[in-house]
């Protein structure tokens, strides 16, 4: 039974007490995870967040899904996911249901036009950082430019546009390049590309 | 299908779906703003904002958020418990049966083309975002929003200063609550 609370309060704490997510995340997983109950060591660690990021999902819940199942089995990923978003819940419906209660204030009115200038700019920088890591080979901007084409004038739905590329780089790399993956991997090593802090922290590795 | 039902199943898509963690989510939260009435474009900038400014993954506080808005309380259990799901039995299939998943070559092959799709897809998806909230859509014009553009060029600017980059995003958001207020935005 011990093992369940420790991990729900291992990853309440991890939610509750970091910002941006993903990468972002490392230190406190490493400190909770590695340093405190020894439950991994760091090379596992970074094994785990790499599988999290080539699955779908929030990264940060499947690491937490994860160790919970090393650790314990499906309760245990589930007790440790549990733990990750309640901090989440308590606090966005805080924050929501007090910013409903104020919106038609003018005063929070200006503060609201001042808070979308900047969050484009955190966005749009994010966009930047992200490109500058995902479209390192010339494989990757083959295959940016059809997906911003299609998601752009045409309107295709996200996943529509995401089988595709997966089909397309299989195709590309197992069958064509026999497994043979140097823009594969040099992509894969630039993996955080795929995620972004939407503040694109670069200090943080720019992660979520 | 009652709303209830949707809100569970259109985020269980999202969390089946959306590779890349947060920023990722984004474009499907939008494709919902199409869908159904449940928030606005606009409502989403707020969304976005909250969930940069408080703790917790990006990607797991707006879903919480979206939830809310469209069922309050409860709401927002309901949409992280769908978004979580795929996530517990993915993730516990992978741990059981996969070893070195994230070696193998299919898995590679098909993340090399994914991320830069992703991208391509966040980049259309923050295009949109910004069109809604630096214009004012005025009998089917789009009339520009001065104060916020300036406020958004700006920031960028800032923002590729490499000493200021190690700043929170919710620093920049606390800057521009005093601008929006100061300057009556």
């Amino acid at each position: 039974m011990e093992i369940y609370w420790q991990l729900f309060c291992a990853f309440f704490r991890i939610g509750g007490l970091t910002f941006g997510g993903g990468l972002a995340q490392l230190p406190m997983l490493k400190f909770e995870l590695v340093q405190k109950y020894h439950w991994l060591d760091e090379p596992e660690l970074l094994d785990i967040y790499a599988i999290g990021q080539c699955t779908p999902g929030i990264i940060a819940i499947n690491t937490a899904t994860y160790v919970g199942y090393k650790k314990a089995g499906v309760p245990g990923g589930i007790v440790a996911t549990i733990g990750m978003v309640t901090p989440s819940l308590v606090i966005i419906t805080l924050v929501a249901a007090a910013l409903q209660s104020v919106i038609d204030n003018v005063w929070v009115q200006h503060a609201i036009m001042g808070i979308r200038g900047v969050v484009c700019a955190l966005m749009l920088n994010t966009v930047l950082t992200m490109g500058k890591k995902s479209l390192k080979s010339k494989f990757a901007v083959a295959v940016a430019i059809p997906a911003l084409i299609a998601a752009f004038f045409f309107n295709v739905t996200t996943l529509v546009i995401v089988i595709f590329a997966a089909v397309f780089g299989i195709i590309w790399h197992v069958a064509l390049h026999d497994g043979k993956m140097t823009a594969a991997k040099e992509a894969a090593g630039s993996g955080d590309g795929g995620a972004g802090n939407a503040g694109g922290d670069e200090r943080k590795g720019g992660n979520a | 299908m009652n709303t209830w039902m949707l809100v569970f199943l259109e985020f269980m898509k999202i969390g089946a779906v959306a590779v890349g963690g947060g920023p990722a989510t984004l474009p499907y939260l939008m494709e919902l703003t199409e869908k159904y009435d449940w928030y606005t474009m606009e409502d989403l900038t707020n969304m976005i904002a909250v969930s940069e400014s408080t703790p917790g993954p990006l990607g797991l506080n707006m879903a919480t958020y979206a939830g809310y808005k469209t069922l309050g309380f409860f709401g927002g259990v309901v949409s992280t418990a769908g978004l979580v799901i795929p996530s517990i039995i993915i993730i516990c299939l992978i741990a059981k049966f996969l070893e070195n998943f994230n070696e193998n070559k299919y898995v590679v092959g098909a993340f090399s083309a994914i991320r830069p799709a992703v991208w391509a897809i966040i980049a259309v998806s923050v295009y949109r975002v910004c069109a809604v909230s630096l214009f004012r859509l005025t009998d089917g014009v789009y009339i520009p929003i001065p104060k916020t553009m300036i406020l958004c060029a700006v920031v960028f600017a800032l923002l590729q200063v490499k000493r200021l980059q190690k700043y929170h995003p919710a620093i920049w958001l606390l800057i521009a609550v005093i601008v929006g207020i100061v300057f009556r935005f």
